[in-house]
Order: structure tokens, then sequence, then C-alpha cells
């Protein structure tokens, strides 16, 4: 049992954090104090076109000359400094969180890593699995993941998240159960522009994990929700799918569903399962992703765990409770409950 | 009537139920919860004959273990209200999230819109007094009366073409009665449930129901008394012996 909130402001009009964590505190109830986080987009205007590496260090020394070494290796660092906090009585600071603004050298692109995404990936998968007392969470431009071991509320002082202003934003309060509660293990899981919360579990982990691991991603993070970020890497920004596409990949209509569908529908809802068996999600789970372009929502498809919808002019809500949207905007319209694998889309109006 | 009124803006559940046990300790009939937001359990375990009127949406399990009172919300509702109730009312005037009416016993859950998935899961009679309803104004979601042991779940469709359109229903049943407005396809039922033929004497059974629902939120229940519903039950009172039992 956890805690999901997503929220986007489709003309990108932006936020501070306080709101946000007033809502997800709403939800305290569904955590256990030993995880939240906090993901925001739009926060780094200043910085927009350099990747925002958010980091936990053990300690400044050789983890950070290691990464440090690899970025100045791959490309530039324009600016680097520890994300602010302030201490709070709930939260033992058994990391430092770090961030850079790094863009990747122009030089690299070529062959396998064929683009600036390619290369950040890389360096990501890289610290995660191999620099001892390093961990990249965050990586996208313009963006932000701030998460650790604690309530919503300690989490959110802690990173004073409303000193950020951001155009979506997506909330998570833990309540691990079958594995670690560890800084880098509450949720958001980032990598790039994908930011995942989740309520639930991954029964499939093992597969999907294969699956991802076929394609250079590696796994580090000790719970299920990572794999889920890689899945929408791969089939979203690899495979170039849509955003309902992926969805209809990790979270597939039943065969027998298929098999009352249009011939044209029945083929493509086909074709996505035989090439994706090996992404296809089991277990129960309510999740919402952050994307570059808008935020995904979307459960199990038996529906085991809860989402509710809301909509107000050009702002869309997507949460665990309705109580929790309701903190958010008392006025919110439209509420309703989606159904079992119904991708729900907020994208920004162009 | 003495009625007392309770402002629960900002109030975590514990105080609230807290300030709802001392309200009818000391005499009270009817008690207004203004500015409820997201409080769990609301009229936890109550008994007796209190009138609770709650403005806002309440967290989930609202009136669990509740025997006795009634409870009007005027909004919607989370997960599971009505959770192993025993006696009473809910009425809700608004939808409601999942597992609503969760192993009911007994007493009355009214919802004027639309509830998510597993409505009535578990939902189970004792004898005949003690028969929980669930009585939905529009739709469910998939897995209506899952593994259903007792009881009734009527599902009017209002505003609907379809008052069913997910699948599920009844998946697992083995007591109790799932009544649907209009026809259902076949292939929404759930494993272990069947089509039965709605009779006139059915008709007459579910009439004072059909009557107190709309009442409730001012519809003509006039416009409800026909023939023109699908119930469905169990294959068997023991549709799963085979899989549990080798003899």
């Amino acid at each position: 049992m956890c805690g999901i909130i997503g929220f986007i402001d489709r003309t990108k009009s932006r936020m501070d954090g306080s709101s946000i964590k007033a809502a997800l505190s709403l939800m305290n109830e569904r955590g256990s104090g030993d995880g939240a986080g906090y993901a925001a987009y739009g926060i780094y205007p200043e910085y927009a076109d350099y990747y925002a590496l958010h980091v936990f260090f053990d300690n400044l020394g050789e983890p950070k000359k290691k990464v440090d070494e690899l970025l100045q290796q791959l490309g530039e660092i324009v600016h680097q400094e520890e994300i602010p906090t302030t201490p709070q009585l709930g939260i033992k600071k058994v990391h430092i969180p770090w961030r850079y603004f790094f863009k990747p050298s122009e030089d690299l692109m070529s062959g396998k890593a064929a683009s600036e995404k390619d290369v950040v990936t890389y360096i990501v998968m890289e610290v995660n699995a191999n620099v001892k007392g390093a961990t990249i969470f965050s990586s996208g431009k313009n963006m932000g993941v701030f998460k650790a071991s604690g309530w919503p509320e300690d989490v959110a002082n802690f990173y004073r998240i409303e000193d950020y202003k951001g155009y979506i934003w997506l909330g998570h309060n833990r309540y691990p159960t079958n594995s670690p509660g560890w800084w880098g293990g509450a949720h958001p899981f980032n990598l790039l522009n994908w930011s995942v919360v989740h309520n639930g579990e991954i029964t499939s982990y093992g597969t999907n994990q294969r699956y991802v691991e076929g394609y250079g991603y590696k796994c580090t993070a000790l719970t299920d929700t990572e794999v889920v970020a890689y899945l929408f890497d791969l089939l979203g920004r690899q495979h170039e799918l849509s955003y309902e596409t992926v969805v209809k990949a990790l979270a597939p209509p039943f065969w027998d569903d298929i098999d009352r569908m249009s011939a044209k529908e029945a083929e493509l809802n086909k074709a996505v399962r035989l090439t994706y068996g090996s992404a296809l999600m089991n277990g129960p789970f309510a999740i919402v992703v952050g994307t570059e372009n808008g935020i995904v929502g979307f459960t199990d498809r038996i529906k085991l765990r809860p989402l509710v919808v809301g909509e107000n002019g050009n702002r869309l809500y997507i949460s665990s409770e309705e109580a929790a949207i309701r903190v958010l905007d008392p006025k919110v319209k439209n509420v309703y409950t989606p159904r079992a694998g119904e991708p729900i889309i907020g994208r920004f109006i162009e | 009537m003495k009625t007392v009124k309770i402002d629960a803006r900002g109030m975590h559940y514990t105080p609230l139920n807290q300030k709802i046990r001392a309200a009818i300790a000391d005499g009270a009939e009817e008690i207004i919860l203004d500015n409820v937001l997201g409080q769990r359990f609301i009229g936890d375990g109550l008994r007796g004959n209190v009138r609770i009127i709650v403005n806002g949406v309440p967290g989930g399990d609202l009136g669990i273990f509740m025997s006795g009172p009634t409870c009007i919300v005027h909004g919607n509702a989370e997960h599971a209200p009505g959770n192993t109730m025993d006696k009473g009312m809910l009425v809700i005037h608004g939808s409601a999230g999942d597992a609503v009416a969760h192993s009911m016993r007994g007493g009355k859950v009214f919802i004027k819109n639309n509830i998510g998935y597993r409505g009535g899961i578990h939902m189970k009679q004792y004898e005949v007094e003690a028969r929980p309803i669930l009585v939905v104004g529009g739709t469910a979601h998939s897995f209506l009366g899952e593994y259903m042991a007792g009881g009734m779940v009527l599902v009017l469709g209002i505003g609907k073409d379809k008052a069913m359109t997910d699948r599920g229903i009844g998946s697992g049943i083995h007591g109790g009665e799932i009544i649907i407005r209009g026809d259902v396809d076949d292939y929404l039922l759930g494993t272990g449930a069947k089509k039965f033929k709605f009779t006139e004497s059915d008709l007459e059974r579910i009439t004072p129901i059909i009557k107190s629902f709309c009442e409730q939120f001012g519809y003509d229940a006039a416009e409800f008394l026909d023939t023109n519903y699908t119930k469905i039950g169990p294959v068997s009172s023991r549709p799963f012996a085979s899989k549990y039992v080798w003899e």
C-alpha cells in the first residue's frame, strides 16, 4: 500500500511544491515513514539545456571523485552544488544529495551512443552499477527528483520543496512491503525525463528485469518499480511507441477481449502482445509516469490498486485518493475512476 | 432532536471518531460533520440509531463495522464504504471507489452514481433479517459481487444505455444475488455465475428496496417497477468444490 499523486498544468503554468506536500500528507495512512519523494518538471529554467543529475553520495571523497571524472570525460559540467536541505528530526541524512548540470560531449555521438540521451543513460547505469557510494537518482532536463527515507512532510521540508516551481509534480508516499526502505528505493524512480511513482508490486519483475537488461539497462535500486522507468525509456524513447501503446504493452487487454475487437484493432493488440510479451507487467499496480510531454497514469489489468482522476481547466490530477486531489484543488471537476489498463494521459498544449 | 455539529477541517480520523462517540454518549441524535476530507473509518463500529451527515468526501472504510446508524454523505466516497457493516444505512449522494460494501453482513448501502471495481466483494448473510443490500444508481466496474456469499446487489444503470458493460460479474459467487436493470451480455458474467429469469415474485421482493432507494435520491420508483431485470446467481452452492476438495 502506497499513496501516489500526479499533477500537470497543460499550459506549463508552474505551481510550487507546498500543495503537493499537503496532498501527499493527507494520504499518510498509505505510508510507513520509510520513504517519500517528489518529482518536479520545469524547476531549472536557467539550466534547461543541461541534464540535471541528482546524486546520492555516501561521502564527497572517492565516490564523488569517480563521478566527476566520468562526467568530465564524457562531457561538460556547467555547474554543481549540494542540493540545499534543511535538517529534519524525522530524517537521518545518510547520503549527501548533490546536483550537477551536465552536457554530454557531441564528439561521443556516434555508433551505439547516437544521442545525448544514450550517453546520459550510459552514465546513470555505469555509476549506479559500478561506483560504490554514488547513486544517480534523477537525470532529466529541467526537472528533478527529491526523495529520501521518511514521511512526506519531512522529505518535503528536508528538500525545501516549496522553493521549487513545476508544471508537472509527482508525489509518492512509500509503504515498503517486500524490499528494503532506503533513499534510493524511495519513489519516484527516474531515468532521463521519465519518472515513475507506483503503488503495488510488479510481480513479473524478474521477467521484466531480464528483458530490459538485454538492452543494457541495469537494475540496481533493490526494488521493482525501477524497471518501469526503463520499460518506458525502452518502449517510449528507443522504440518510439506512443504513450497509449506503451500502456497497451505493459497492461494489455486479455486475449478474449482482443477476440471481441474489430479485425484491425485485434491485429494491433495481438502484435503488441506478441512483440512485448516480456514487457507485460503482472501484479497489482497503480502508476503515474512523468514524461517530457506530460503525465501518464494507468493500473494493472484487473485493477488491484486504486486510481482516481480529476480535471479542472488546464489541470489534470491523478491520485490514489480523491481527497488528495481535493487538497490540491477543492473545485476539481470530472472526478472518476478509470478502467483497468486504461491510459490517462495529460499532454502540454502547444 | 438533539443535533451536534463538528468541523472536521484538518482533523485526523482518530480525534474525529472520538468526538462522534462523545457526542453520541452525550445524547446526540444527529451529528453533522462539515469539511470532511479523506478521514477514514468514520462511524467505525457505531451502534444505535444516530444519524450522521457527512459534508465532504470521507476517506476509506466509511461505516466499517457499523451496526445501526444511518450515514448520509453529500459528496463522493473512497474505497470500501460499508466494509463489514452489520446494520444501518449508508447513503452516498455521489460515486464511490473500489470494494464498496466489502464483506458487508447486513444493512443497506445506497450509491447514487457509480462504483469502482469489486463492489459487493465477499458480501454474506446469516439470517433473513441480516441480509446486506447494495444498490447502485449508475453502473459498476468489473468483478461486481466477486466471491459473494449472500445478500443482494442491485444496479439500476440510471442514465446509461446498458446498466453494466464491465466484465467479471459475480466472479466466484457462491451465494446471494446480483440484479441488473435490463439485459446483461453473457460474456460479462464471471466464472461460477449464471443468469436466472427475473420473475414477478422477484419484483415483489425488491420493490421495497427500490422504493427506499428512490426516496433517498428523489427518483420516481414507478419507473423501475417492472420485470426488465437480469438476475445473476451462483451456478451451484459450491461452484468451486472440485478445485479445493479431492474425494
